[in-house]
């Protein structure tokens, strides 16, 4: 018997499919996850459990949920201004580097500082940096035309390179016994925590503030509907009136510069200091996080604590099932898989024939 | 400098810079179909560890090769899927394609990590690395199949419209590309380093697709871009071994800067970079328009 798959444009399209999809696309992801613990010989049910519901069964693992939804949710955030637009900024990673290096360079400038402006300034730093790295591939972008793509990604690893350099080299921590790590930011510069005893920070306030800013922006101002109607042709934009180069930069500076506060966050709440492995690929699964939440603001934040899920279950799998932290990302490769594919029932109808 | 210390240089820029010619050229034909598919570092990384397992386990080097491409058929399959029948963003399906190439990778990988392995002679691979340049150019411009793939690339309406099957051709691209991808991954494993590390691409997927911009989308500068890139790579430590005093963080950022600099090179002259790229890259093509 043959079947004869027919497609065809949808005319209703359909607002619950569209956030329904990424439901589907976490349900399949679990399914083929399952497909994959049962093909390293690993009982499905119990790696679930260490996996997804272990890690935040107490306190302290809804803590580090919110440690790592935090600067995930920050990234998509920002990023999302970029994809709405139909600009492709895949350097946040390089960006939160340098919003770390900036930021934190100012933790280390007043080493000694007791003041209660230290913190502030280090944010404001932070964002100031990432927003600097991100400028870069905006002005390559709109004058010499070339691909941001590329661009934004190279200057990753350059940023990476310069926070080797300093952490090896001049900011190195004399009494660090020769550890490539630079000396702890003082008091007045580390992140206050939300509860004692617990990583979770402040953090979490700025998320939510820039998930709520972020909506009103998208839904609520000419700027959000300059971006929104780009992003869906960027002809009607240009018979609009509507400068392009301006709204580039406008969305990589908001993108750098929330991906330079998550790396600020990050050295000053968790970490405390700068060290060569500031961010566990946050700024890629970034990414992940923006598309999973649909570019829409409230869903960034969902598909955050999802995904931050990952991370936490693919290190408890480490230490439990003795496989490689990496599984995480085979998870996010998988929901990203599926939630593209599922997309494809949004726009069209499948008839069997 | 004597002619040995140059020999000696050009030998290691021959070796190191053979994986970004095959990834490189691979990516060069997908994209004159009309494709962008940046799950290159992925691919590279599962048909690396792919050969690797597969030489560990059976000791026999036809297999894994055999494996390592199969490998890539399979990975760039699942990418055409995607991308050709679910007209999926090229962009996000590939950033997947990478975060899932890492991933798999790493856990494929660590149990026979740390095995030893008898390399393989990379020069073959090198011999054939220049063969298959001369082969994708002769292809491209003097063939038939290859005016098809550059007609599908350009305008795939005006393609399908004369009856060619652009979903068909851009299958074959794209598998071609994956392909080629896993052998660099393999040349990685098995001849260059030779041994399995999570992450050994490095970073040489995406450098491969700055390449084919750098290139303007032709096979023999994609040869010079690729030599001139590894030449770069490779200058940066002797510079340090004649004893430039800059830290050694400086020289290892100049492969990615000097990327950086040729492609706003090569990209600022916009009609230059207008006629050479194919025209429906990155667009879907949807047949019941």
């Amino acid at each position: 018997m043959v079947f004869l798959i027919r497609v065809q444009l949808r005319e209703d399209y359909s607002n619950l499919i569209f956030y329904l999809s990424p439901l589907v696309a976490v349900a399949l992801t679990l399914f083929f996850g399952s497909f994959i613990f049962f093909i390293l010989d690993l009982s499905p049910i119990e790696s679930f459990k260490i996996f997804f519901i272990s890690p935040i069964s107490n306190s302290y693992g809804i803590s580090e949920l919110f440690v790592k939804a935090t600067p995930l949710a920050i990234i998509a955030l920002g990023l999302s201004y970029c994809f709405k637009n139909n600009i492709y900024n895949i350097g946040a990673e390089g960006q939160l580097t340098m919003g770390a290096i900036f930021g934190g360079g100012i933790g280390l400038l007043f080493n000694d500082s007791t003041s209660v402006f230290l913190l502030p300034l280090m944010i404001l730093f932070g964002a100031i940096g990432g927003a600097f790295w991100a400028t870069i591939p905006a002005i390559l972008k709109t004058k010499f035309n070339t691909n941001e793509i590329l661009t934004s990604l190279m200057l990753t690893y350059v940023a990476l390179f310069i926070l080797d350099y300093f952490v090896v080299g001049p900011w190195k921590d004399p009494a660090g016994y020769g550890l490539p790590k630079s000396m702890p930011f003082p008091d007045a510069g580390r992140l206050p925590v939300l509860i004692d005893g617990l990583r979770v920070h402040i953090g979490v306030y700025f998320a939510l503030i820039i998930c709520l800013l972020t909506y009103i922006i998208f839904n609520k101002t000419l700027f959000g509907f300059k971006l929104r109607v780009t992003g869906l042709s960027s002809k009607a934009s240009q018979y609009a009136g509507f400068k392009y180069k301006n709204l580039i930069f406008y969305t990589f500076i908001i993108s750098g510069a929330s991906a330079g506060l998550a790396g600020l966050f990050e050295v000053s709440g968790p970490i405390g200091l700068l060290y060569r492995d500031i961010s566990p690929n946050y700024g890629f699964t970034a990414i992940i996080v923006a598309f999973l939440g649909r570019l829409n603001p409230f869903g960034i934040i969902l598909s955050s604590l999802l995904i931050a899920l990952t991370y936490l279950g693919a290190e408890d799998a480490q230490l439990f099932l003795k496989i490689p932290s990496a599984v995480g990302f085979v998870f996010q490769g998988l929901v990203l898989f599926f939630l593209l594919g599922t997309d494809f029932l949004n726009k069209y109808k499948v008839f069997i024939k | 400098m004597s002619i040995e210390l140059i020999i000696g240089i050009l030998n290691i820029v021959l070796i190191s810079t053979t994986p970004l010619v095959f990834a490189g050229i691979g990516e060069l034909v997908t994209e004159k179909s009309g494709v962008l598919n940046l799950g290159l570092e992925g691919l590279m990384l599962v048909g690396a560890v792919t050969g690797f397992i597969t030489l560990v386990l059976t000791g026999n080097y036809f297999y894994s090769l055999f494996l390592s491409i199969i490998s890539g058929v399979i990975l760039s399959g699942i990418f055409a899927f995607l991308v050709l029948n679910l007209m999926t963003n090229q962009i996000a399906t590939g950033l997947a394609l990478t975060i899932f190439g890492i991933g798999l990778s790493a856990m494929l990988g660590k149990k026979l990590g740390g095995t030893p392995i008898d390399g393989l002679n990379p020069y073959y691979f090198i011999v054939i690395s220049f063969l298959l340049v001369f082969f994708v150019a002769y292809f491209l411009s003097k063939t038939k199949i290859g005016l098809i793939v550059r007609a599908v690339g350009e305008n795939h309406n005006s393609a399908y419209a004369l009856g060619y099957n652009v979903i068909k051709t851009r299958y074959l691209t794209i598998i071609f590309g994956g392909v080629m991808s896993s052998l660099a991954g393999y040349y990685i494993s098995i001849c260059y380093a030779p041994m399995w590390q999570e992450g050994m691409t490095a970073g040489r997927g995406w450098i491969a697709l700055a390449l084919v911009v750098f290139a303007t989308w032709k096979p023999w500068r994609l040869l010079v871009g690729a030599y001139i890139f590894g030449g770069v790579a490779i200058m940066q430590m002797n510079l340090q071994a004649i004893g430039v005093k800059l830290p050694g963080q400086f020289f290892n950022m100049m492969p990615y800067l000097a990327t950086i600099i040729v492609l706003v090179f090569i990209s600022s002259n916009k009609i230059r970079l207008k006629l050479s790229a194919p025209s429906s890259l990155n667009i879907p093509f949807e047949k019941n328009q």
